[in-house]
């Protein structure tokens, strides 16, 4: 144990000790700790292995750069996997697991693939995809890959989500962040702030600085309070993981109580990128060892956590920013050796100066020993590099923002102006409080004052590609300059190739540490310089976001909820079985106590539909009034069908076609008068014969003359079919203008009624072949009705009939079911129906691609009846009718609906068969998962073709 | 998650419009070729840039004209489609 907690200083609550798990082992630290800084300060050094090469790794950084280490823990909310324990809070009594470990981080079993690193290349993966047999592999790469195991029997809380909208989102709480915020805020607008720290400050929680000739932090106590009077809403915890099209800014909230995290959508008219800088490594053999930190990572855990990181500390750095954080570390009671990379360096009072470069560090394990490039040694338990700043600009990139390379401080730095969006501070290439605070005055026109401190000064550090050894660029994906040689060698020289070819930057940290090296290494390898190279697209999420929260309250019945009939609670009482029919729920059948009785319950409710009469609940048929002047004129347009000599107080059978000439939709067309019509259309589909109505009445019809309106949920529709039909609607005393007799109300007919003094509509059509009413009523009167007709139908032997036995029923008739008979080819020649294409006058919608050759081929696939042929049972529904009469057996189409009849008292079917117009008689295979069945093709009605049963 | 303006509604989220096209793909009625059939069906000027496209507010059902930008995604307010200009009404 080299690191240790120092006795006083930091955020943490000395008074409030906590304890928390890490693979068993017990961790000690305090209220305001990370689960990172109690680790670091009371736990074991190798905190994870590395992905690919099982290397052992302990912490590298402080915040959202973290590369190497990951962990997963349970907790009220469920499974949290694959967190960065730099972003936990410490909580008491967490039992954490290193993710990616087997047992445990400490006594990796696969540690000893490292030894063969050399065999496991860049595109290891792609090779072995090749050559010479990825089957071998996968297995084994499976089990050792993932971060974490979700748990996917939880179903958890689900997490919430705000939509909100300010004049200015400021992400980042540093002194950037904070002194836009007070600018903007005093100028009257609405600003909100946000930080993915645990608490608002930024580098000034860690580093030195003084600005309005206050200390750092005297300066951010009366900012954040002057925010607080001027009602800044200050979200610390916050990170803004995506921009997208139109403003929008997606932040996920995470809680420190174990509340799943908040997703908020933010619509802000300007946004101030305040996202600061991440440190890069610095490149020399062994650079992955435990005890090898990020400097300003070390320096957070001094500051703010009072850990000292080791007890014999080698700060190495090329920028001038190596020097507070070798000072702080010895005036902590480290022994600390400062090796500056820069020739012209000033030394650093109370530390061992050493001008020079780390090329290696020596041994197995945690570092215990660096060479420096002129060959000394120097014994240390830690070592903070400090390769130089890259910008944190993922937002302004994936917002389109071009960057620029910056040749004096070696990074890449916002170029071009964003709609909208203004970086800042350190994302804007400000390194220093003075250069931050000058920019800012000149881009909101208002900035504190900063003491100037030394200027940042760079020297490049760069991977050499002639170094020996094994140098890491990406901790977290085991990329060497080895594998980025490989590449160049290889031909994958374009960032893009380089980034997929080796996996650089493609982690769950997303290459936050490690992009910049890996492209300069390859401008090195390829003679191009930096710029030339450029960078990988920028995509979010900037870190991993839950699907918990992107998710939020949108699952299952919030999601797409279910539609309910008014009727239910009727259907219950009656014992309904439900089912969901095209997002509704509706009875499938009544009166079966467990699922085996159903089929029998099926059986009888259509055989007692035929025999006497049933009550069927017809609601979620679409019902949208057409009306106007124009409408007849419209619906001939519209239909396949003619409609404008339909005579008011009738019906007809219609389809809608697709401009392609598919068949979109079918149903019933009522005129209940001269200019008002009623389309009614398949349950699951209004919403789209809606829009299609609309949209051809306002792009091609004069808007006042037809109007449009959906009435399905005003009424409810309550079918009474069978022979009885008529003698329930009597006894119920429904009643007509005109009465109920077959000249009045024939088939095909509607008419204005009542029963108990409320209006209603009787629409005489059928969907089962026999005589049946479709009565309409108000919703809130049609549950007595409903019961009035069942205590009717009941007396005279009939009952309730759910959506499965009406399924048996049109099946029997040849009525079809679009989108189960017809699929996405199905013309309506295909169902038989020629008429209104050679005989119809006007325009109509999908006309001229009913003419097309596609259209008009005499093999197509047309609609036909089934009965089994073998004396089998019923054909499963999608077997293929084949044709074997060549060397493979052919499809000609498939079975769309299939039922065992209790009618016909034999299995029937419907089927889509290729020239099955022609070729009813012919007996033809059929083959399901490897059976084969033998089928007569029939026409596609098989009970009572001539339609008596309608009058009787 | 885009934001449209219906002319009736006004600034609506994406998930309430549904797209109905390219504006100014005229039908042509009757026994036209086959080819200007199949160039109305399926052919696209699908521009790079601003493109004219017809929507439908879902909520209100308003059709309506809108320009939108396909590279940066900037979308115009619609703008009401001119058949109102057909209209026989009381005229
Ligand atoms: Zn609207």
């Amino acid at each position: 144990m080299t690191a240790r907690r120092l006795s006083s200083g930091g955020e943490i609550d000395r008074s409030r000790p906590l304890t928390f798990t890490f693979d068993g082992q017990t961790i000690e630290g305090f209220e305001g700790d990370t689960l990172a800084s109690a680790l670091l300060a009371s736990g074991p050094r190798v905190l994870g292995r590395s992905f690919k090469y099982r290397r052992p790794r302990g912490l590298y950084g402080a915040g959202v750069e973290e590369p190497n280490i990951s962990v997963s823990f349970h907790d009220a909310a469920g499974a949290q996997i694959n967190l960065r324990p730099t972003m936990q809070p410490a909580r008491d009594g967490l039992a954490l697991r290193s993710d990616n470990t087997d047992p445990d981080a400490a006594h990796d079993r696969h540690a000893l693939i490292d030894r063969f690193s050399r065999f496991l290349p860049a595109g290891f993966y792609y090779k072995t995809f090749m050559w010479p047999n990825w089957h071998l592999f996968e297995p084994k790469i499976r089990a050792m890959a993932g971060l974490g195991t979700v748990d996917s029997a939880l179903t958890g809380p689900v997490a919430e989500q705000v939509n909100h909208w300010c004049d200015t989102l400021v992400i980042g709480a540093g002194p950037a962040g904070l002194a836009a915020a007070l600018t903007l805020a005093r100028a009257g607008e609405e600003v909100m702030l946000i930080d993915d720290g645990s608490r608002p400050g930024g580098s000034l929680l860690w580093r030195e600085g003084r600005i309005d000739g206050k200390d750092g932090a005297t300066w951010l106590a009366d900012t954040l309070a002057e925010l607080n009077r001027l009602r800044v809403r200050v979200m610390p915890r916050t990170t803004a993981f995506g921009i997208y099209d139109h403003g929008l800014v997606a932040l996920n909230q995470r809680h420190d109580d174990g509340t799943p995290d908040t997703l908020w959508r933010v619509r802000p008219t300007r946004t101030i990128l305040a996202t600061g800088a991440i440190d890069r490594p610095l490149p020399f053999d062994g650079n992955d060892r435990p005890g090898i930190m990020s400097a300003h990572a070390g320096l957070t855990y001094l500051r703010r956590y009072a850990v000292l990181p080791g007890q014999r500390i080698t700060v190495a750095c090329n920028n001038s920013t190596g020097a507070e954080v070798a000072a702080a570390m010895a005036q902590a009671g480290a022994e600390v050796t400062l090796v500056d990379a820069r020739p012209d360096a000033a030394p650093v009072a109370g530390v061992h100066n050493r001008p020079g470069r780390i090329a290696s560090t020596p041994g197995r394990g945690a570092v215990s020993e660096v060479v420096l490039e002129d060959g000394s040694a120097i014994a240390c338990d830690c070592v903070l590099v400090s390769g130089g700043f890259t910008p944190t600009i993922h937002l302004y990139a994936q917002a389109q923002g071009k960057l620029g390379w910056d040749a004096d401080q070696l990074a890449f730095v916002p170029r071009t102006e964003v709609t909208g969006q203004t970086p800042v501070g350190a994302a804007a290439g400000h390194f220093t409080l003075g250069a931050t605070f000058a920019h800012l005055g000149s881009t909101l026109g208002q900035a504190p004052q900063a003491e100037e401190t030394q200027p940042y000064a760079i020297t490049p550090a760069w991977p050499d590609p002639q170094a020996k050894g094994r140098i890491w660029i990406d901790y977290q994906h085991d990329v060497t300059t080895k594998d980025v040689a490989l590449a160049a060698r290889e031909g994958f020289t374009s960032v893009e190739h380089l980034k997929r070819y080796t996996t650089l930057g493609m982690a769950t940290d997303q290459g936050k540490t490690s992009n910049i090296a890996g492209l300069a290494l390859m401008g090195a390898l390829t003679g191009r310089d930096i710029p030339q190279v450029g960078t990988t697209t920028y995509r979010p999420p900037f870190t991993p976001v839950p699907l918990a929260s992107l998710g939020g309250l949108e699952t299952e019945q919030r999601m797409a909820p279910l539609r309910r009939l008014t009727l239910e609670p009727a259907h219950r009482a009656a014992g309904a079985t439900f089912g969901d029919y095209g997002g509704w729920l509706r009875p499938a059948c009544y009166g079966a106590a467990t699922e085996a009785d159903q089929p029998a319950r099926i059986q009888a409710e259509a055989a007692m539909a035929r025999d006497s009469v049933a009550l069927f609940d017809g609601t979620p048929l679409g019902k949208i009034e057409v009306i106007g002047p124009d409408a007849a004129e419209f619906l001939d347009f519209i239909y396949y069908n003619t409609v404008s000599t339909l005579k008011p107080g009738r019906c007809r059978y219609g389809f809608i076609l697709s401009e392609a000439g598919i068949v979109f939709d079918d149903g019933v067309l009522v005129r209940q008068d001269e200019n008002r019509f009623l389309v009614s259309c398949s349950s699951s589909h209004t919403a789209g014969v809606l829009a299609l109505l609309e949209e051809w009445r306002q792009d091609r019809f004069p808007r006042a003359q037809v109007h449009i309106h959906n009435a399905t949920a005003e009424t409810c529709t309550l079918t009474v079919t069978g022979p009885r039909a008529r003698d329930v609607l009597l006894a119920a005393g429904v009643t007509c203008d005109d009465g109920l007799s077959d000249e009045a109300l024939p088939h095909m007919a509607m008419a204005w009624g009542s029963w108990q003094g409320q209006g209603l509509r009787v629409t005489r059509v059928s969907f089962t072949g026999d005589r049946s009413y479709e009565v309409s009523i108000r919703a809130d009167q049609a549950e007595a009705l409903w019961e009035t007709l069942h205590t009717e139908a009941r007396r005279l032997g009939g009952g309730l009939l759910g959506v499965e036995a009406l399924q048996i029923l049109r099946a029997e008739k040849g009525f079809i079911m679009i989108g189960k008979d017809t699929d996405g080819l199905t013309r309506p020649m295909d169902l038989g129906m020629t008429g209104p294409l050679r005989r119809k006058k006007t325009e109509f919608l999908g006309r001229r691609s009913l003419w097309q050759e596609e259209a008009q081929r005499p093999d197509r696939k047309q609609f036909v009846g089934l009965e089994p042929a073998d004396g089998a049972g019923i054909l499963p529904c999608g077997a293929h009718g084949i044709d074997t009469s060549g060397a493979r057996p052919r499809s000609l189409g498939h079975v769309t609906s299939s039922y065992h009849s209790p009618t016909l008292g034999r299995p029937i079917a419907l089927a889509l068969i290729e020239r099955g117009a022609e070729r009813i008689g012919e007996v033809i295979e059929i083959q399901h998962l490897g059976q084969r069945r033998r089928a007569r093709l029939t026409a596609p009605c098989a009970f009572d073709p001539k339609g008596d049963r309608l009058h009787a | 998650m885009h934001i449209y303006t219906c002319p009736f509604c006004g600034p609506r989220p994406e998930t309430e419009f549904h797209f109905g096209g390219e504006a100014g793909n005229d039908r042509p009625d009757g026994d036209v070729p086959a080819q200007a059939w199949a160039d109305y069906l399926h052919y696209r000027q699908n521009p790079k840039g601003a493109a004219r496209e017809i929507w439908i507010h879902l909520t209100c059902h308003e059709v309506f004209v809108m320009t939108r930008d396909t590279v940066t995604m900037a979308a115009q307010p619609g703008e009401p489609i001119p058949s109102d200009t057909t209209d026989r009404g009381d005229a």
